[in-house]
């Protein structure tokens, strides 16, 4: 028993030390959670990168309120449970002033509840399910939602004159449900047909039974609203089934093999590197500096979700997490990389969406729809 | 018509590789009565070892004939060393102890094989793809009937295929008609007489732990070949070819197969069958077939029923 006092004095006095040190912490501390290893890395790796940009840029050029920002980042691995114990962790361990993170909107979803318990400000840098900011205080987003995608990629279907189209979502992803409800919605209204609908679940490795359910029923193409490792596989198992219709999906896809398998395939997405935006090109030429590769479109809403966050802190003058959310709450115009970002009313930013095309095993832009 | 030959070749594909899974449970439990639920991780592991492979043969650029062979041999001897280590080390010592030790210690291994290999300097937990050695194409396609479509067949339908009969062939063989069989077969009939009649019964069990955990390689190739390759890979192949290893009737070697190849079908004519909102439904369906077929067979299909002495 007294040894158990003595401990717990012990313990005690360590954390009241740490808790100390903190108050007095000489720099600002931002936490970034993200998947940087497992089934969707591309996405949190990307994200990283641009966020890394930024607080390098940020430091170089003196810091924030005069003080360095300190960039801690954690691994959720892809990983819903994992996201909750992470962000749990930056809040308790790292007494962020606030969140970046997640891409995938079920883990956004999952972090931004801890982040609305705490009261710590979150920007997602391009979580697009509209759920994720809805009726929620501190969280925030800097890219489109899923109800402009989803009817944008549906414009694109008629446009592209296909009638007949089949759609392939995952059921367990908050992602890939809600995008496909948008898509049928616009894509029937329009007077296109739905003519088949199939599932599958985020892990699952083999599709060829919904495949070949979806090729009886010879759609003009499939809407396949889901996270680049499943689309690999899906669309490797339908061109070995001789399944050769176009595949199209959104910002999910980015990070796919795009080759010869994926040919006329497209994709609604972010931003494009064919984007002639000055603002854009200058991001390119800065991230290939720094890293020596072409950004995703991670890399730059991650960029752009850093610098919103930096801008937020300087314009509240302080590192209190009520008036940066306010600060956040109220950016207007903010000269994003990716496009000005100003935040409406439900915490969302309004910005235009490029339709990326693959042909000849490239990448190309085919088009950018503006908001309305 | 043409859906459904379709689906049966989708179905005999995944199917063959949880046969090959299975005949590796199968002969463990005939020999030892044990379940090495480790068995699903020695899968994984040979397809990390068919992407290191390819990886380096790719580099070299060899020709598919050459790599191939050369993997799935190296696959097989790598994971059989792995097999052979894995049943030194921690099921040797626990032999004589009761069985449920044994089986935790499976659990143990388990789950030490697949967070090892999801450290990053081992392999990580980020699914990679194999470089293309072997491209997946059709090699037969069979127009049926008025479909749009033929059934198609693809080379690696017909590897996995192909392999997994061969291998059953090969390993039958090697049971009924050599020396070893003969002692293998007597060691699943009673170790401890067994042993009194001469045979090297330590031997024995290692062989049946390198032999299963070739064929577990064998299986992670294709599929490492077909899908992905990462750590977490053998959990649900190795549960799924568990499950095929009971249906058959554990122990029994045409049982691993014919339950492997059932179980690749039910799984698949469900969800090619079911109405879509229910495809996430098609594994717990799969598992409801186990039970019911338990339930009429309890020993399994082609099992034979013992009786426990008391």
């Amino acid at each position: 028993m007294r040894w158990m006092a003595f401990w717990t004095t012990v313990v005690l006095l360590c954390l009241s030390g740490c808790k100390k040190q903190q108050g007095e912490s000489s720099d600002i501390v931002i936490g970034e959670y993200g998947s940087l290893s497992g089934t969707t890395a591309v996405f949190g790796q990307g994200t990283h990168n641009g966020i890394q940009l930024a607080v390098d840029e940020i430091n170089a050029a003196g810091g924030l309120l005069g003080k360095p920002v300190r960039l801690v980042t954690e691994d959720d691995e892809g990983n819903q449970d994992e996201a909750v114990s992470v962000v749990k962790k930056l809040i308790d361990r790292d007494n962020v002033v606030g969140v970046l993170g997640e891409v995938a909107s079920t883990r956004s979803l999952a972090g931004g509840s801890v982040c609305e318990q705490e009261g710590v400000p979150m920007i997602s840098p391009s979580s697009t399910n509209p759920d994720v900011t809805k009726d929620r205080k501190y969280v925030f987003r800097v890219c489109f939602t899923d109800d402009f995608q989803g009817s944008v990629g549906a414009q694109f279907a008629i446009k592209k004159n296909w009638k007949r189209v089949a759609v392939f979502s995952s059921s367990n992803s908050d992602y890939s449900k809600k995008l496909s409800m948008f898509f049928k919605q616009t894509f029937t209204a329009a007077g296109g047909q739905i003519v088949s609908e199939e599932t599958y679940s985020d892990g699952d490795k083999e599709f060829k039974a919904q495949l070949t359910r979806m090729q009886s029923k010879n759609p003009d193409a499939v809407y396949l609203p889901g996270y680049y490792t499943e689309i690999d596989l899906i669309l490797r198992q339908a061109r070995s089934l001789g399944f050769t219709v176009p595949f199209f999906g959104g910002d999910g896809w980015d990070g796919a093999t795009l080759d010869s398998i994926s040919e006329g395939c497209c994709f609604t997405n972010h931003y494009s590197p064919e984007d002639p935006r000055p603002s854009v090109q200058q991001f390119i030429a800065t991230y290939k500096a720094k890293y020596g590769a072409v950004p995703d479109a991670f890399g730059i809403t991650g960029y752009d979700a850093a610098r919103v966050m930096f801008d937020a802190i300087k314009r509240a003058g302080s590192t209190d997490r009520n008036a940066v959310r306010d600060a956040i709450a109220q950016t207007k115009d903010f000269p994003g990389a990716g496009g000005s970002i100003t935040i409406d009313e439900n915490h969302n930013a309004k910005k235009p969406i490029v339709i990326l095309e693959i042909r000849d095993g490239k990448t190309h832009l085919a088009d950018t729809i503006q908001p309305n | 018509m043409h859906d459904f030959l379709q689906q049966l070749v989708n179905g005999l594909s995944v199917g063959a590789v949880y046969a090959l899974i299975a005949l590796g449970y199968t002969m463990v439990y005939g020999v030892l009565r044990l379940i090495n639920f480790a068995h699903g991780d020695v899968y994984m592991v040979g397809a990390v070892i068919a992407y290191e492979l390819a990886v380096k043969l790719a580099g070299l650029n060899s020709p598919v004939w050459v790599a191939l062979p050369i993997i799935f041999l190296g696959a097989m001897v790598g994971c059989g060393a792995l097999g052979f280590t894995i049943e030194y080390l921690c099921y040797r010592p626990l032999r004589h102890r009761p069985r449920l030790v044994s089986l935790i210690t499976a659990i143990g291994v388990s789950l030490l094989l697949e967070n090892l290999f999801q450290n990053r300097r081992i392999f990580g937990a980020t699914p990679r793809n194999l470089p293309e050695l072997l491209v997946i194409r059709p090699v037969l396609s069979i127009a049926v009937g008025a479909s749009h479509s033929p059934v198609i067949v693809t080379n690696l339908d017909l590897i996995s295929m192909g392999l997994c009969i061969a291998m059953m062939l090969g390993l039958s063989w090697f049971v009924l008609k050599t020396k070893m069989g003969l002692a293998l077969r007597a060691v699943s009939f009673r170790v401890d007489t067994a042993s009194l009649m001469g045979i090297n019964t330590n031997r024995v069990i290692s062989m049946t732990f390198v032999l299963g955990s070739a064929l577990a390689a064998v299986a992670g190739v294709v599929d490492a070949m077909r899908y992905q390759v990462d750590p977490l890979m053998g959990l649900i192949p190795g549960i799924k070819a568990f499950v095929a290893a009971v249906l058959g009737g554990i122990g029994s070697i045409p049982g691993a197969l014919l339950g492997g190849f059932l179980m690749g079908l039910v799984e698949t004519l469900l969800k090619g069958y079911l109405p879509a909102q229910y495809n996430n439904y098609s594994n717990a369906a799969a598992f409801v077939v186990l039970i019911l077929i338990l339930l009429v067979r309890p020993s399994g299909l082609l099992g034979k029923t013992t009786v426990e002495k008391v």
